[in-house]
């Protein structure tokens, strides 16, 4: 990996203790945990939707560490579940989103993986792609309006986004007026069926960020490090004053788009089969083992232990209950509503 | 109307507008006003002209041409706290912005089960009779009122205007304040000094009769009350309703005055397929039909795309007071 210096043989840890690096490993075990589950609960007849980031996993849960919790904005999209897990979102509350029960942040009304706790930092989105972006710089604008130094937004997309008008307008905004901002693009390769090359002519998407007037750079998605190091550099920046940065990060999906796609139809499984070679999940676990920061034992009890976790959050999701139909009338406006005023 | 002073100045719409931003700018600084040329310019109409001066370029952000981020950037200062007024220079450049009035702006609260919320205004110019031509003379009220999480106003009179915009501006969830801008220097009215609200959601029975109700909102108000006041020296009695508010909309002003007059003529510039016409009609309908002694009238555009630049174009889109005189005098007589 990147990562580890091949001269010295050492891990460029950027500053990250044992500790640390065991979180980011543990999330992308759990991230892949709970996307399998998802896709269980779905060929089980349980759940009507599952989506996977199988892929993301390193770039996730390198750039959640990078977030500042309690203070930080994460405006994500529906491919961010390790993200969202890294930023405190726990397992039951990824499992209350698939179930879609009362008990869920959205109350069962949005599809799975469209998360959002205002408690946690993490903005509301919808399936509209970009859509989130002008939201995520407008709390960028509400925060270096109000001088809260410190403070920035983190905003993300996949490579499929980058195509849509708000993404534009939204780049153009943040550079205009410098703010806390860091678009971090999950370049996957695929817009559903939709390869890059389809997409755009230039596939390098960081190096737009020059035609906005703003740092851009590209880094390894299949390398948490790598990862944390790009998203801490440009969060940085963005808290201290320094604007907004353009960052890309190279990444793969692995599954369909989600459980309603048959990826078989535009790709082939050799192709995926290819790049599963460079799977993030077992390429970390062997650096880590390597640099002594887990040993052999260490990773199996972490495996035993997330899954323990997802089947706890499973089980106490499921045994919840569904929203009730009176709920279907409730947070339309403040207090009751009705169009005609009688 | 809760008046806190007695006193009142006489305005136009444009000043009423612009009375009204100035003083939610200067209570509250979580107010920003976000929108096309809205600073140095001071709104093509000049109804922020010195803002920036007085509040500062953070608070009157003259935006780069993109209204789909105008909305949406409001949405997300709105979503963390601000109050923003985000301005579309003309309702014909909203359909950019469509998605994030109707996508989203309408769906926080709902989408996040009440944990984010919108309390936004989207101020925005409508509507024909200054030969607007296609892009610059559109209503776009029915675009939007079927949309639930959004509010719609359309005053008519400049006292209306200051009550409903305070009222829009202290809503906590998403409003489109709809300004006719052939009213914005044509009609003056008194104003009254001091901070008041009207409430959303409530009409105004601007003229009582007995023989046939006219319900109408925006430029046409003013018409239709020409037209019904010149009836009266024929002997006929009308009743109009302004109905200010679009969503929600006053169902007990309407079936009061139906229930009395017994026929209803409901008057207004947008397109009439599918137009406000239609639910007014389709709830009376509902409602009150054996009160009904004539057939419900809808007299309201032609289904063509819009009114055209050159004038016969524009006049024959639109209803004239004469006009509106004709439906009434045939609905009273019926």
């Amino acid at each position: 990996m990147a990562s580890t210096d091949i001269a010295t043989g050492t891990l460029e840890r950027y500053g990250l203790r044992d500790e640390q690096l065991r979180a980011i490993f543990r999330n992308m075990l759990l991230q892949r945990q709970l996307d399998n589950r998802g896709f269980q609960l779905n060929r089980q007849g349980k759940v009507p939707f599952a989506l996977g980031s199988e892929g993301h996993e390193a770039l996730q849960a390198g750039a959640a560490m990078a977030f500042n919790r309690g203070s930080d904005v994460l405006a994500p999209y529906y491919r961010d579940l390790g993200l969202c897990l890294g930023i405190g979102l726990s397992p039951y509350e990824i499992m209350l989103s698939i179930f879609a029960r009362a008990a869920d942040h959205n109350g069962g009304r949005q599809f799975p993986n469209h998360y959002s706790s205002r408690a946690a930092g993490l903005m509301s989105f919808s399936s509209i792609l970009a859509a989130h972006l002008p939201h995520a710089v407008g709390a960028a604008y509400a925060i270096k309006y109000r001088g809260e130094a410190g403070r920035a937004v983190l905003a993300t997309c996949g490579d499929g986004t980058t195509s849509e008008g708000e993404w534009h307008e939204s780049m153009n905004f943040v550079a205009v007026h410098k703010l806390p901002f860091v678009m971090l693009v999950e370049n996957n390769e695929w817009a559903i069926s939709t390869p890059l090359e389809k997409q755009m002519a230039e596939p390098q998407i960081w190096k737009r960020a020059a035609g906005y007037g703003m740092p851009g750079r590209r880094f390894n998605g299949f390398d948490p490090l790598e990862t944390y190091a790009a998203v801490k550099d440009a969060m940085d920046r963005a808290r201290s004053g320094g604007g907004p940065t353009l960052i890309e990060g190279t990444c793969y999906r692995y599954l369909a788009h989600s459980t309603d796609d048959n990826d078989m139809t535009y790709r082939t499984r050799e192709a995926v089969l290819e790049r599963r070679k460079q799977d993030p999940v077992p390429a970390f676990e062997a650096v880590l083992v390597e640099h002594g920061v887990l040993t052999p034992g260490d990773v199996s009890a972490m495996r035993k232990d997330v899954l323990r976790e997802t089947n706890e959050a499973t089980d106490a999701a499921e045994a919840l209950p569904y929203p009730q139909p009176a709920d279907l009338y409730t947070h339309i406006y403040e207090g009751a509503w009705e169009p005609w005023q009688s | 109307m809760a008046v806190v002073s007695t006193q009142s100045s006489v305005m136009n719409n444009v000043e009423a507008v612009r009375a009204t931003l100035y003083e939610a700018m200067k209570n509250d600084d979580r107010t920003l006003i976000l929108g096309e040329d809205v600073g140095a310019r001071g709104n093509v109409f000049l109804i922020t002209k010195d803002f920036i001066n007085e509040f500062g370029p953070q608070r009157v952000i003259d935006t780069p041409i993109a209204e789909a981020s105008i909305v949406g950037i409001a949405v997300g200062m709105a979503m963390e706290g601000l109050r923003p007024i985000a301005e579309i220079q003309f309702a014909d450049f909203i359909y950019p912005s469509y998605n994030q009035i109707v996508g989203e702006a309408a769906k926080i609260r709902y989408r996040s089960n009440g944990e984010y919320t919108c309390p936004l205004v989207i101020r925005t110019p409508y509507g024909g009779g200054v030969r607007g031509a296609l892009s610059h003379s559109v209503s776009v009220e029915a675009l939007f009122y079927h949309v639930p999480g959004l509010k719609i106003v359309a005053p008519a009179f400049p006292a209306d205007v200051k009550g409903l915009l305070n009222a829009s501006i202290d809503d906590p969830d998403p409003v489109l304040f709809l300004e006719h801008k052939k009213t914005y220097r044509l009609i003056k009215g008194e104003v009254p000094n001091g901070h008041y609200t009207i409430p959303l959601g409530k009409a105004n029975l601007l003229k009582e009769g007995s023989q046939l109700t006219v319900v109408s909102y925006g430029l046409y108000v003013h018409w239709a009350l020409e037209a019904a006041i010149s009836l009266e020296q024929e002997g006929l009695s009308v009743e109009v309703i302004d109905l200010r508010s679009i969503r929600p909309m006053d169902k007990a002003a309407i079936l009061e005055s139906v229930r009395k007059t017994r026929k209803l003529l409901i008057v207004h510039e947008d397109n009439k397929f599918g137009g406000i016409g239609a639910e007014i009609s389709a709830m009376v309908a509902e409602e009150a039909l054996f009160d009904l002694d004539a057939p419900i009238r809808r007299l309201a555009a032609p289904d063509v795309p819009a009114m055209g630049y050159a004038m016969p174009l524009e006049e024959e889109y639109m209803s004239s007071p004469g006009e509106m005189a004709d439906a009434m005098r045939e609905m009273v007589k019926f």
